[in-house]
């Protein structure tokens, strides 16, 4: 019904509009023909089509009803047009049964419907009269000539198709005697105003779009054209306010309206529906069944959760799948005193604090308390706890989103982990007091050398002069001046001897110290004055890198007796323990850098045809024939009897700045310019078997005492630190280490501090040399 | 023989990660988070990360393979399943209104059964009490909120119900041990068959809508969800070893969600705490009076006097004093004092408690009650007080559980400053600060020295005696002196002239006159001294420089630490070191406001001196004339 209305409204609106058109045309008389024209085209207006497809009859009602309208006048279509009629009537009917539901609107509706033809005719009607215009008699009743209503009366037979198709043609469509029906003359615009002034009848003129002739409207037609353009009820004799029939009431009849009397079964019980009661009354006896009453009952106390003895006794336990290894989460810590809401004064923070509290707002693990202690004077000014919510939200991510593990928790003391070792005490004597300083050099003291007998140190500095100091008194005996920078001093370790090495840019000077025994000065004085005679002829290699010669007459008053001059300048000069060789270093001397000079017979050799790496330090082994040989990073010992690499030493570190020898000969002190001291046992591995940690900065010189167990190092932090190193005789027991005394009394200068360190070679005393033009007597 | 391929074995089987458990089981993340929370499922740590994710280095969170195996077979899987499958139906049958389905579909509600879930967490009831913890803490969260979005209704109001039924079993155990006011909240601590179980009361709060980043409450709802049954089930066998029924029985009128409580918030808090004070139901028609069994006592005695044993039988000594501690005292709590926590503890130490009924609902006693011993008040002062009983403020009731003996209330009388409140629950024996008031707890000998140093202190000194009465000391000294000389002048034995003595001290008197006596004899004595050996000094050893060589000889060795634990080793040096400046810094706090405090003390004490002076010196001016 409601797809029946809506086609009812949509043809209601187009027909308005095809008159709307028409009646506007009187004015625009130019524009007239076109209009009517495109009025024509969308071929909406089927009602007098020929052609109309099924489903548009079937749509609507009031297509229908032209339909039927064609019956009497054309045979050719009347057959299959019988059956559409009474499928209409069926349609009406059904139309009236609406009616009821929907009661003015459809009032509306049919009288339209009643009126509908008579407006189609209207517009049909003139076409009977091709060629001229004849206004219809208005008196003449409009089914006079003819019993059925508006006969279709279809001239163009070329059906339903856009007329502009025709538009080339002269013609405009075919009648049905198959002939053309020409176009009429079409005037021109002169034409058609100098009608438009004469003719009275022109502005009711209408042109039929199907034949082209013009169609004068009736007086009736206009009114109707009007009551439809004011969408008023096209019939004027309709009655809209008609009284209400009432035809299906509400109201329930005494007596049937039909005439058939009551079955008896409808009097009698029914047997099914009794077996069924009486089969829930039993299971409502039984208790199968529940009254509605029951089953909510049921339901209020099936709702919430139930509770029963779950487990029988305290610690059961029964064998149940669990997840796998559980580990239980950690309880929370329990408050301290700084959480109370009145705690002891001093928990509660001051400015300091807060500030820095605050301070960590966006890495709140870093505090040291997660709240902010707070006292309040009675508990009830103690307010909520604003973060209280938070916090057992975070507890709940914490138990189910933070992966677990079972850890031994490391429980020990700090004091654990330092290794048990003699106390200090224990190992009496070694220096602790810093007992006299020598002072007189002018620039950084290099190195410090002390006589074998223990009376007289020597010390070479940048200041280009080499001093020698008593040393009880701290008094400086004398001062050579040479012209070079002094790298290196070294006593002769030869008690029978009194002579000082003293290396100097790129000479080598041997000096007599003329202190202590006269004999002894006198003798070494001899041995120096004549050089032996040469018997064999010298390589070229170590002629162009040496040449002795007896130092001259302004160096012999000073007491230089040999210089040895070098062709690089020497960095470390070192004697064998007998006091013959001696070995000096030339870092810059590439396949040179290390020769040993033997003094007896004034010759020098060169030991290797290739040096291994950039030679550091070099050293004598005090017993066995053998010469370490340190480059930056790795130590190599040589037999110089074989001339073979015996061991080569791997210290892992970056750079060697010395090394010490135990008197014994089977450990090795090394010190490394990475904060690091390395104590070699060479009869254990080529790797150290202890790496001490003990400076904080570059460590530049190691010594150990020739008979205590002590072992001393200078470093760049300015200390020197004493150590007690106990080599045991039997082999099985590993050497002891234990720091004893940091000694730190030297002045910092240029990054530098404690240059050099040498043992005295009696007593328990050290001689360090510093960056401070000091050097300084620890006893 | 295949060779096998990297990570087909070992560690790398042993994990796996969230997004293949969730591949595996089939769920959604959030199913699967409640299925984690209700199973208590927990990533793990592996011992190498690189070698459990595959090679990948970058952190993840990892399960145990068996966990997940473990989930697999969960039947709440399903039940999780099926609420899928209800969520789309009854919304569809919403969406086209079809309401007759939807009732049928809304009855027929998959229920999430956790019974066996918490079996299987807790296999002995002890596991359970062990884990109680938490749970408590967040139930108790949880019986003061409202119906919010994502907890609802029946929830908070089964919270509000097992909680209250734990608080009766406290009460009726008297296993209540410990108690304290954080700024947290109230924390209890109680020993149920010997498993401590702390838990928090939050201070009552407004309920304030929380943002979801700060506090998702779905995830809290679930955990609360598994921790009301596993609180039930825990809380009915509690009530059936004390004989009692479960569950139990209230007043009607008490606990009812009707219109009012549910719409008043104060209400419904209070009506929670009118179901407190009220006796419950007994299985068994014993009277309550029957006492604990003392056989351990016994036992222990014969067993010897070992110094655990002995320790033990102190304990159970006092927790046996304790349970009985407000024994016969009947409580009246004013209206401004917060009810709950001080209706639990007074209940649990067998006081009886009361407050004004015309406010709050559940009162037993009236205040004009004679027999009332302790008034519990947080005012300032108040208008009408009785004079048999004590006014106190409530952090007394606190003090003393924590202490296990009644305190005598002086010092915490209405309006009267109160002394600090400790925590209870940390180590008496720990190595880090202990404030002075801790340490009077546990040597009362301490607090009685402090007091009287401080008495003394404040007579010794002289400066603050009024002006008056230095006045008078002078003058009395004077006379003093004047009697001695004339008495030395009559009566004395020497020739000593007056000068010397008035200078000289009374003891070196003495000496004075031993040697006039014989001059030969002090000569004698001076030869001898001269002869005599002379006594050695004794070498003074500058501590500080023998301190300083100690931590330069520890330095030195600490040096010598292996190279592997030398991390370590600095880390648990720099641990204890700030742990010693947190000492240092709480010692010197308490110094400074110590001495500011004597000091204030001391220039309000003077200026009532003064005060008082002023006031006798124009009393005496008015009557003089």
């Amino acid at each position: 019904m409601t797809k029946k209305q809506a086609t009812k409204r949509k043809v209601k609106d187009a027909k308005p509009t095809k008159e709307q058109e028409s009646v506007s045309e009187q004015s625009e008389q130019e524009e007239d023909e076109d209009l009517l024209q495109a009025v024509k085209d969308p071929g909406e207006d089927s009602t007098d089509d020929e052609g109309i497809d099924q489903e548009y009859q079937s749509d609507s009602s009031e297509d229908l009803e032209f339909e039927s309208d064609e019956e009497g006048n054309y045979l050719g279509v009347k057959e299959n047009n019988a059956e559409e009629s009474e499928e209409d009537g069926e349609e009406e009917e059904d139309e009236e049964g609406d009616s009821s539901e929907e009661e003015s609107e459809d009032n509306a509706e049919t009288a339209k419907s009643e009126e509908k033809p008579s407006g189609s005719k209207a517009v049909q009607e003139p076409k009977k009269l091709i060629g001229e215009i004849t206004p219809r008699d208005p008196s003449k009743p409009e089914y006079a000539d003819s019993d059925t209503s508006d006969e279709e009366d279809i001239r163009n037979t070329v059906g339903n198709i856009p007329m502009h198709w025709y538009d080339e043609y002269k013609h405009i469509g075919y009648d049905w005697d198959a002939k053309k029906i020409v176009k009429p003359p079409k005037g021109d615009q002169i034409d058609d105003f100098l009608r438009k002034i004469e003719d009275p009848n022109f502005w009711r003129t209408v042109k039929d779009p199907q034949t082209g002739q013009e169609v004068l409207l009736t007086d009736e037609d206009i009114a109707l054209i009007k009551r439809v353009n004011s969408a008023r009820i096209p019939n004027p004799e309709h009655n809209e306010y008609e009284p209400w029939i009432e035809w299906f009431t509400s109201e329930v009849e005494r007596m049937p309206i039909k005439n058939v009397p009551d079955h008896k079964r409808s009097f009698l019980p029914s047997v099914s529906e009794k077996k069924k009661v009486s089969r829930m009354v039993h299971a409502l006896k039984m208790g199968w069944m529940k009254t509605t009453e029951e089953v909510e009952r049921a339901k209020q106390q099936k709702r919430g959760p139930k509770f029963y003895m779950l487990w029988e006794t305290d610690t059961g336990r029964e064998h149940m799948r669990r997840i796998h290894d559980p580990v239980s989460a950690p309880k929370r810590d329990l408050p301290g005193h700084a959480e109370s809401y009145n705690p002891p004064p001093e928990y509660l923070f001051d400015e300091k604090e807060t500030k820095q509290w605050l301070k960590l707002k966006d890495e709140p693990h870093k505090r040291k308390l997660h709240f902010m202690p707070q006292k309040f004077k009675s508990l009830r000014e103690v307010p909520a706890y604003s973060r209280y919510l938070r916090e057992r939200f975070l507890r709940c991510l914490d138990l189910y989103l933070c992966p677990r593990a079972k850890r031994v928790k490391l429980n020990i003391d700090a004091e654990y982990l330092i290794p048990k070792l003699p106390s200090p005490r224990d190992l009496q004597p070694f220096p602790t007091v810093e007992s006299l300083v020598y002072r007189g050099h002018t620039d950084l003291v290099r190195s410090v050398s002390v006589e074998p007998k223990g009376e007289y140190i020597v010390s070479g500095s940048d200041d280009k002069t080499v001093k020698i100091w008593e040393i009880a008194t701290g008094r400086c005996i004398r001062t050579i001046e040479t012209d070079d920078v002094v790298r290196c001093v070294a006593w002769c370790p030869n008690a029978k001897l009194s002579i000082i090495a003293v290396a100097t840019g790129s000479r080598l000077l041997l000096v007599n110290p003329k202190v202590g025994d006269k004999l002894i000065i006198k003798k070494t004085d001899d041995l120096l004055a004549e050089a032996p005679s040469q018997d064999v002829i010298e390589n070229e290699r170590i002629k162009t890198a040496v040449q002795w010669s007896t130092a001259e007459a302004a160096e012999q008053e000073k007491g230089v007796r040999v210089v040895i001059t070098h062709f690089k300048p020497i960095r470390q000069v070192t004697w064998h323990g007998r006091g013959d060789y001696l070995a000096t270093v030339m870092p810059e001397g590439a396949n040179r850098s290390a020769l040993i000079h033997q003094l007896s017979k004034r010759r020098s050799q060169i030991p290797f045809s290739k040096s291994k790496g950039l030679i550091q330090c070099v050293l004598f082994h005090p017993v066995k024939p053998c010469f370490f040989v340190a480059t930056q990073h790795n130590i190599r010992i040589y037999d110089l009897v074989k001339q073979e690499l015996i061991k080569k030493l791997l210290t892992n570190s970056k750079w060697i700045s010395g090394m010490s020898i135990h008197p014994k000969g089977d450990n090795l002190l090394v010190s490394t310019y990475d904060k690091k001291m390395l104590w070699f046992d060479l009869d254990l591995s080529t790797k150290p078997y202890q790496t001490m940690r003990l400076h904080r900065n570059a460590v530049r010189s190691v010594a150990f005492h020739l008979r205590y167990p002590l072992f001393a190092s200078g470093s760049d932090d300015q200390a020197v630190i004493v150590s007690h190193g106990m080599v045991y005789n039997d082999l099985l027991q590993n050497p002891l280490i234990v720091p004893l005394k940091k000694l730190q009394t030297h002045e910092k200068r240029d990054e530098f501090g404690v240059l050099d360190v040498n043992w005295h070679p009696v007593q328990p005393w050290i001689f360090s040399t510093g960056a401070d033009c000091t050097i300084r007597l620890y006893t | 023989m295949r060779r096998p391929k990297k990570y087909e074995a070992g560690e790398a089987t042993q994990y796996i990660s969230r997004r293949a458990a969730l591949r595996k089981l089939q769920l959604s993340l959030n199913d699967f988070r409640r299925l984690c929370i209700l199973k208590g499922v927990y990533p793990r740590e592996p011992k190498h990360r690189r070698r459990a994710q595959k090679g990948s280095s970058e952190i993840k969170i990892l399960y145990h393979a068996k966990d997940i195996r473990f989930l697999l077979h969960e039947s709440i899987v399903w039940t999780l399943r099926d609420y899928k499958i209800f969520a789309r139906k009854t919304g569809r049958d919403r969406a086209i209104k079809d309401f007759r389905n939807l009732n049928r579909r809304l009855a027929m509600f998959p229920e999430l059964k956790l019974d066996h879930i918490v079996k299987e967490r807790y296999p002995t009831f002890i596991d359970a009490l062990k884990d109680l913890d938490d749970c408590l803490t967040l139930l108790f969260l949880f019986s003061t909120f409202p119906s919010l979005h994502l907890i609802p209704r029946e929830q908070s109001s089964l919270c509000r119900r097992l909680t209250i039924e734990f608080l009766h079993y406290i009460i009726a155990s008297k296993s209540l041990r410990k108690v304290f006011i954080s700024i947290k909240g109230y924390y209890f601590q109680a020993e149920i068959k010997g498993q401590k179980v702390t838990w928090i009361v939050p201070h009552y709060y407004p309920f304030k809508p929380q943002s979801r980043q700060e506090v998702d409450f779905k995830v809290m709802s679930i955990f609360v969800e598994f921790y009301t049954i596993m609180m039930g089930f825990t809380n009915f066998r509690l009530f059936h070893g004390l004989n009692l029924a479960y569950p139990p029985q209230f007043p009607s009128s008490v606990l009812q969600d009707s219109e009012d409580t549910l719409k008043d918030e104060s209400s419904f808090v209070s009506d929670r705490i009118a179901a407190l004070n009220f006796e419950l139901l007994r299985t068994d028609k014993l009277q309550e009076d029957e006492e604990e069994p003392e056989i351990d006592m016994d036992l222990l005695e014969q067993d010897g006097d070992s110094k655990r044993i002995i320790k033990m039988k102190q304990e159970a000594q006092e927790v046996s004093r304790l349970r009985t501690l407000f024994k016969g005292l009947k409580f009246f709590i004013n209206r401004e004092v917060p009810r709950e926590p001080l209706v639990i503890i007074i209940r649990s130490f067998g006081g009886k408690v009361s407050w004004d009924s015309s406010i709050f609902s559940g009162a037993t006693f009236d205040e004009s009650d004679e027999t009332i011993t302790h008034q519990i008040v947080d005012r300032p002062s108040l208008s009408t007080q009785y004079i048999s009983r004590d006014y106190i403020q409530p952090q007394w009731l606190f003090d003393c559980v924590n202490r296990r003996q009644l305190l005598p209330t002086n010092q915490y009388f209405l309006g009267e400053q109160l002394p600090a409140h400790l925590s209870p629950f940390v180590d008496a024996k720990r190595d880090t600060y202990i404030p002075p008031e801790e340490k009077a707890l546990h040597d009362p000998s301490l607090i009685e020295t402090h007091v009287q140093s401080d008495d003394e202190s404040d007579e010794e000194e002289p400066e603050e005696e009024g002006i008056d009465q230095e006045l008078l000391d002078e003058q009395l000294q004077r006379a003093y002196q004047e009697e001695t000389a004339e008495y030395k002048k009559y009566g004395g034995v020497d020739g000593v002239n007056e000068d010397e003595l008035s200078d000289a001290e009374e003891a070196s008197e003495e000496d004075d006159e031993e040697e006039e006596v014989d001059e030969k004899t002090r000569r004698l004595k001076e030869e001898k001294q001269k002869m005599s050996v002379q006594s050695g000094k004794v070498h003074k050893v500058n501590k500080r420089q023998e301190r300083k060589a100690e931590v330069d000889e520890h330095r030195l060795k600490a040096r010598m630490v292996k190279p592997r634990h030398r991390n370590l080793f600095r880390h648990l040096i720099r641990k204890q070191q700030t742990q010693e400046k947190e000492e240092w810094l709480l010692r010197k706090k308490r110094r400074t406001i110590d001495a500011n405090d004597k000091e204030a003390k001391k220039t309000a004490k003077r200026e009532a001196r003064k005060a008082a002076a002023a006031a006798a010196a124009a009393a005496s001016k008015l009557g003089g004339k």
